[in-house]
């Protein structure tokens, strides 16, 4: 069992808390200004780190309950799919297309089909740090 | 023809998925494929130019397209795939308790199914050749699927690289042969046949892929050790289908090139003789049933190849007689092989003891089939054997006639052994464990398949009528001359009924006074399968000298050749064509000035650092101040990616630190101290030198301006930075991710891999033994 701070720890689930959320933003708000799902799945991996400092690697496993060879394949899938869609539905392979929507609450929103593209980087840059974390963290919780 | 790929697809998807709740019954869904593909291929009518075609472009620039195309010998085919597959599914029933992994086993015998439909159908040869690989992707899984048995293991194993060897070949046979000939498309290619020497030598290898998944000598070896199969696959694959596919693809080209290529003909002959003499006398001395019939199958096959690989009409013609007839009579033999496998828990002939008084149903059903394949009147064996003979006299080919009787003396003698030895003969002297009057009749259910096979092979073989039409319409679609003959029950008293006597009378002889002297003599021969575990030792073998050698385990010796070759091949280069520099901006303002100056003192820092921890601080420092150089530029998403990278390796750095030593180790070896100054040194230099001489040779004008002006109308986005990711650029960005997760796959294993003694996977080497054959 390792030595737990408070203080630290109260801090660290705040800025971790923040971090995810800040993520999220990132990620949606990549097209149009600084962000996109390279830089949010960085964001949210060091949130994963500053977890896995307060915490060890059980309070991060508590966290993250996905496998990262499950993120992983997820991501690499979600952003092939968008490809091979518009292999499908348009001329080319990854080609893009933009859809306005109206939702309620937020009026209308710009979609285009580069978001689902960029999810699914967010998420293997995620299942990277995740993996490299959790294996690193735990070799070095053997000894 | 892509429905019923797409519908086999999502079937076998749906039986690996609900394997485990459905049980059992996992079989009876996957019968659906096959029994598709029989009904799709009723309904089909080929029309009055015998064919269905159906064509996709897809990758039109290397000739690559969607085609398919239905023609008399795709239908004889489809309906050996279809007919044979369903009744193999029920069987598959019958067979198997509910055990694990039946979900699994049933999804792959669709998908090979699947393939070996698409196999036929084909008519563009790199779609052929997909689903060649395919048919040996999953018959690996299959022959593989006891994967607790070291032996199912190895079968599987040899039967994969042995047929992966000869696909590869075939692919290098297909581009040269396409390149000869200017198209991909089968059929076009029949039509206007290239001769070149290319051609020739195309067509060669394309011929050692069809040897080898038709287990010709001297690749016959893998089939017999594919017998650690479960007994569904070895009536399915092994004797119906997967065996069949390069006869299928010698007499597609057979009819034309046979008059082209001078060695076309003798080498069929010479392979597919020594084929049939070698499999039928290895099946004489075979103890269980299902490996005398694998060998009898190698030598059934050599038969087949003789037939449809001389190219002379009537020959062929009777080839495709015999592909039908061995696929009913043989399926029916290995079904029943593996009825008495499960009720009596044994197939070995010397323990098997007066079964056929247990079970008469299955005796008469084996004796009909293997009288089949012994030729012997009415019955469809006969038909087609004599359809050969006959062929074989009116062209006076004696010597192969004379060949293919001994090898029918062989197939009767091992017919006679497989009938005597498991049905009629009690237990050898000697033997601990005989069984007989015990074993349980299988249920009735069980037999459906053999039996019905059994009834076509009566029906067929006293009104040939039946499937005259069906083998007549394949002989003529790759032959039309071929197309002209017909099936008979009764040739008439004349030479081939003489040879057809003739071999059965050697056989019996042979049966009874098997040449023991001769065994003797055979077995000290080499062996293939021998030799093929004496190649793949050899390999392993020089592969761990040259890892090595290679792969020293040293990662100074790794980084300091990695880093020479960064630093010389860009140096050569650049001294070769130096392009020159215009002039250089020292410091674009303060601040870019101080921020070059933190991050060259850092940098200086982590040279000198006598700590771990201290180095990396350093060079996280550098990391930092080349943001705010980024930040400075106004490149606020680099910035940021550079940052958060940077905090990400640091904290790496130190969850890795902790495993290391708190300081570097000290060189004490100067030769070694001043070879890491020197490649450092030299980095450092073509590092720089290499930026100034890129930013310098600018030839093109750059794309910025077009990507900004293109952004936001075309692709929804005012970052441009993102929208080059995920949209302009989104290919390079999915290549990089792939990369990004092959990396953290590579991390966890390295990390968390044992090291070599606490393994607990064994080295390649460890499979490679020899099958029990």
């Amino acid at each position: 069992m390792i030595r737990r701070s408070l203080i630290l720890d109260v801090l660290i689930d705040l800025i971790v808390r923040t971090a995810f959320v800040f993520s999220v933003f990132l990620l949606f708000a990549g097209h149009n200004a600084p962000g996109g799902g390279f830089i949010a799945g960085l964001v949210f991996g060091i949130a994963l780190i500053l977890k896995y400092v307060a915490g060890g690697i059980d309070e991060l496993r508590a966290v993250l309950t996905v496998n990262p060879e499950t993120l992983l394949g997820v991501g690499l899938s979600l952003a092939l799919l968008t490809g091979v869609a518009g292999r499908i539905w348009g001329e080319s392979f990854l080609e893009s297309t933009i859809v306005d929507a109206e939702l309620p609450i937020l009026g209308v929103v710009k979609v285009t089909s580069a978001l689902p593209f960029d999810i699914g980087v967010f998420i293997v840059v995620v299942g990277l740090t995740a993996a490299l974390v959790t294996s690193l963290g735990e070799k070095a919780s053997d000894r | 023809m892509i429905p019923v790929l797409v519908f086999v697809a999502a079937l076998a998807l749906v039986c690996g998925l609900a394997g485990e709740r459905l049980g059992r019954r996992t079989l009876l869904v996957g019968a659906l494929a096959p029994a598709a593909m029989i009904a799709w291929l009723l309904s089909v009518d080929l029309g009055p130019s015998d064919e269905v075609v159906s064509r996709h472009t897809w990758l039109p620039a290397i000739g690559f397209d969607i085609d398919f195309r239905l023609d008399g010998l795709g239908a004889l085919m489809v309906a050996l795939v279809g007919g044979i597959g369903v009744l193999v599914f029920v069987y598959a029933w019958g067979d198997f308790d509910h055990r694990e992994g039946l979900g699994r086993f049933t999804a792959h015998l669709v998908m090979f199914s699947g393939a070996m439909f698409g196999l036929v159908v084909a008519d563009n040869l790199l779609l052929l050749f997909v689903f060649w690989e395919l048919t040996s992707i999953t018959s690996y899984l299959l022959i593989g699927f006891q994967d607790d048995s070291a032996a199912a293991r190895a079968g599987a194993l040899q039967a994969l690289l042995v047929t992966g060897v000869g696909g590869l070949a075939m692919l290098g046979g297909i581009v040269l042969v396409a390149q000869a000939g200017d198209t991909y498309s089968l059929s076009d290619l029949l039509a206007d046949p290239p001769s070149t020497v290319a051609a020739g030598t195309g067509l060669a290898l394309v011929l050692v892929g069809a040897f080898t998944k038709s287990a010709q000598f001297p690749f016959h070896f893998w089939l017999p050790g594919a017998m650690a199969a479960p007994t569904p696959v070895s009536a399915y694959l092994h004797s119906a289908t997967m065996v069949k596919a390069g006869i299928y693809l010698i007499a597609r080209f057979a009819p034309v090139y046979a008059a082209l290529l001078t060695w076309w003909r003798p080498t069929m002959v010479t392979v597919g003789l020594v084929t049939m003499l070698v499999g039928g006398w290895r099946a004489l001395a075979q103890r269980d049933l299902k490996l005398l019939l694998a060998q009898g199958t190698v030598s059934q096959l050599g038969f087949i190849v003789i037939l449809v690989g001389v190219g002379i009409p009537e020959l062929t013609f009777a080839g495709m007689a015999m592909i039908l007839a061995h696929a009913v009579f043989k399926a029916a033999l290995f079904m029943v092989a593996g009825i008495v496998d499960h009720q009596a828990h044994t197939r070995d002939i010397q323990r098997l003891s007066r079964l056929g008084a247990v079970m008469p149903m299955t005796f008469a059903v084996a004796a009909v089939a293997a009288a089949s394949m012994a030729g012997i009147p009415a019955l469809l064996g006969f038909v087609s054997k004599e359809a050969a003979l006959e062929g074989l006299v009116h062209e006076r080919l004696w010597f192969v006639a004379a060949g293919v009787v001994a090898g029918s003396a062989l197939t009767v003698a091992y017919g006679l052994r497989f009938l005597w030895g498991g049905f009629v003969s009690t237990a050898d002297d000697g033997v601990e464990d005989p069984v007989g009057p015990e074993v349980p009749p299988p249920r009735l259910g069980f037999l459906t398949g053999p039996a019905l096979l059994v009834l076509l092979t009566i029906v067929a073989g006293v009104a040939p009528g039946v499937v005259d039409g069906a083998v007549v319409d394949a002989a003529r679609s790759v032959d039309a001359a071929a197309g002209e003959f017909h099936l008979a029950a009764w040739h008439g008293f004349g030479a081939p009924l003489g040879l057809s006597a003739l071999a059965v009378a050697l056989g019996w002889l042979l049966w009874r006074r098997p040449l023991t002297y001769l065994r003797g003599l055979t077995t000290r021969a080499p062996d293939a399968t021998r030799v093929y575990a004496a190649v793949l030792t050899g390999i392993n073998r020089q592969a761990a000298r040259v890892t090595s050698v290679l792969q020293g385990g040293s990662l100074p010796v790794y980084l300091g050749v990695i880093m020479s070759v960064t630093v010389i091949a860009p140096a050569v280069l650049m001294t070769r064509h130096w392009i020159p520099i215009p002039d250089l901006v020292l410091a674009e303002s303060p601040v870019q000035a101080v921020t070059a100056l933190v991050v060259m003192a850092a940098a200086i820092g982590t040279v000198n650092a006598r700590r771990r921890l201290a180095a990396v601080l350093f060079l996280g420092a550098v990391g930092y101040g080349v943001a705010v150089l980024f930040v400075i530029q106004g490149a606020p998403d680099l910035a940021l990616t550079q940052l958060l990278i940077e905090t990400l390796v640091l904290a790496l750095f130190i969850l890795v630190l902790r495993l290391l030593p708190e300081r570097f180790e000290v060189v004490r070896s100067r030769i070694r101290h001043f070879a890491r100054l020197a490649i450092s040194i030299g980095m450092g230099l073509t590092a720089g030198a290499f930026a100034l001489w890129a930013a310098a040779g600018r030839v093109h004008p750059s794309l910025a301006g077009e990507f900004l002006a293109r952004a936001e109308p075309e692709a929804g986005g005012k970052n441009v930075v993102n929208v080059i990711l995920t949209d302009f650029r989104a290919l390079d960005t999915l290549g990089e991710i792939t990369v990004l997760a092959v990396v953290a796959m590579g991390v966890m294993a390295l990390v968390l891999a044992r090291r070599p003694g606490e393994d607990v996977d064994a080295p390649l080497g460890d499979d490679v033994t020899e099958p029990s054959a």
